[in-house]
């Protein structure tokens, strides 16, 4: 690895953990669930950064690509499935707040 | 890698992290929203970068666009519901499972009648590989569970929708 590319991938680890960071905050200070949702998404970006960053470095494009598709199809479906969640938690108590999941019952 | 590139690559990963302390700090739910879909937008601009132009279009397209529109959906449709069509729907709870017999059959007969050939035919090393040899041959179990999760996304996207038809009926017993 050359100094330049060495430079880019610490610099791009660095700011992908600070977007985990960043996401972590938003997941554990929210309690608005579709806020939540917005903070599990980031988190996912940033692990898209390091997964597309990997292969450039490492000159294996194709597979990171491959294995972002995959990340992205999984977190399209993620949102999808929590999204129907969060209306349903919604019409059942008319809220969003995280705190309020409590009960199980039904 | 020129000094240039670099700098473009670390200024835009600046943008990155900015859009998304702005996604998290911004009050409006609408807002945040929308600046999901400017991270998203960041990294395709990157991925474009890194020479990886199909993960880059299926960043912009699914995670810029149908992600943000499922947000946004979700963000209007949270609106109370009326107690008598809670007990509707739960009065509908057995009619969901009526087709789950025959869906077990059918996925059956297809995993032993029909062999998948799930067996790795590439010995090529993937670093010399295009996108689509690594999806289509060394990675083809990864396509079967990717067909999987996304019929998982459709009954997600059921779900979501799914007592907007209630409504309806009720509406049109109402009438």
């Amino acid at each position: 690895m050359s100094g330049d590319m060495s430079t880019f991938f610490s610099i791009s680890v660095i700011f992908a953990v600070l977007m985990v960071f960043t996401a972590l905050y938003c997941i554990l200070t929210s309690r608005n669930l579709i806020r939540i949702l917005i903070g599990l998404e980031l988190m996912t970006k940033a692990v898209t950064l390091l997964l597309a960053v990997g292969g450039y470095v490492s000159g294996r494009m194709a597979l990171a690509q491959s294995f972002i598709i995959t990340l992205i199809v999984i977190e399209v479906v993620i949102i999808a499935v929590a999204a129907g969640i969060v209306i349903g938690t919604y019409r059942h108590t008319n809220d969003l707040d995280a705190r309020k999941l409590n009960s199980l019952k039904g | 890698m020129t000094f240039d590139f670099n700098m473009m690559n670390i200024f835009l990963l600046a943008l990155f992290l900015a859009a998304g302390v702005w996604t998290v700090l911004t009050s409006r739910l609408l807002i945040s929203a929308i600046g999901l879909a400017v991270t998203s937008i960041m990294l395709t601009i990157l991925l474009f970068l890194m020479k990886a132009p199909l993960a880059g279009v299926f960043e912009l397209s699914v995670c810029a666009g149908l992600i943000t529109v499922v947000f946004i959906s979700t963000i209007s449709l949270t609106k109370p519901v009326e107690k008598s069509e809670v007990l509707q729907l739960k009065m509908k709870r057995l009619k969901r499972f009526v087709f789950l017999p025959l869906l077990l059959f059918l996925a059956a007969w297809v995993l032993f009648a029909k062999p998948l050939h799930l067996t790795n035919p590439a010995q090529v090393p993937v670093e010399q590989t295009t996108l689509q040899h690594v999806l289509w041959f060394a990675r083809r179990f990864d396509l079967i569970g990717q067909i999987l999760i996304i019929l998982t996304g459709v009954f997600g996207v059921i779900v979501l929708f799914k007592t907007k038809t209630g409504q309806a009926e009720k509406q049109d017993n109402e009438r």
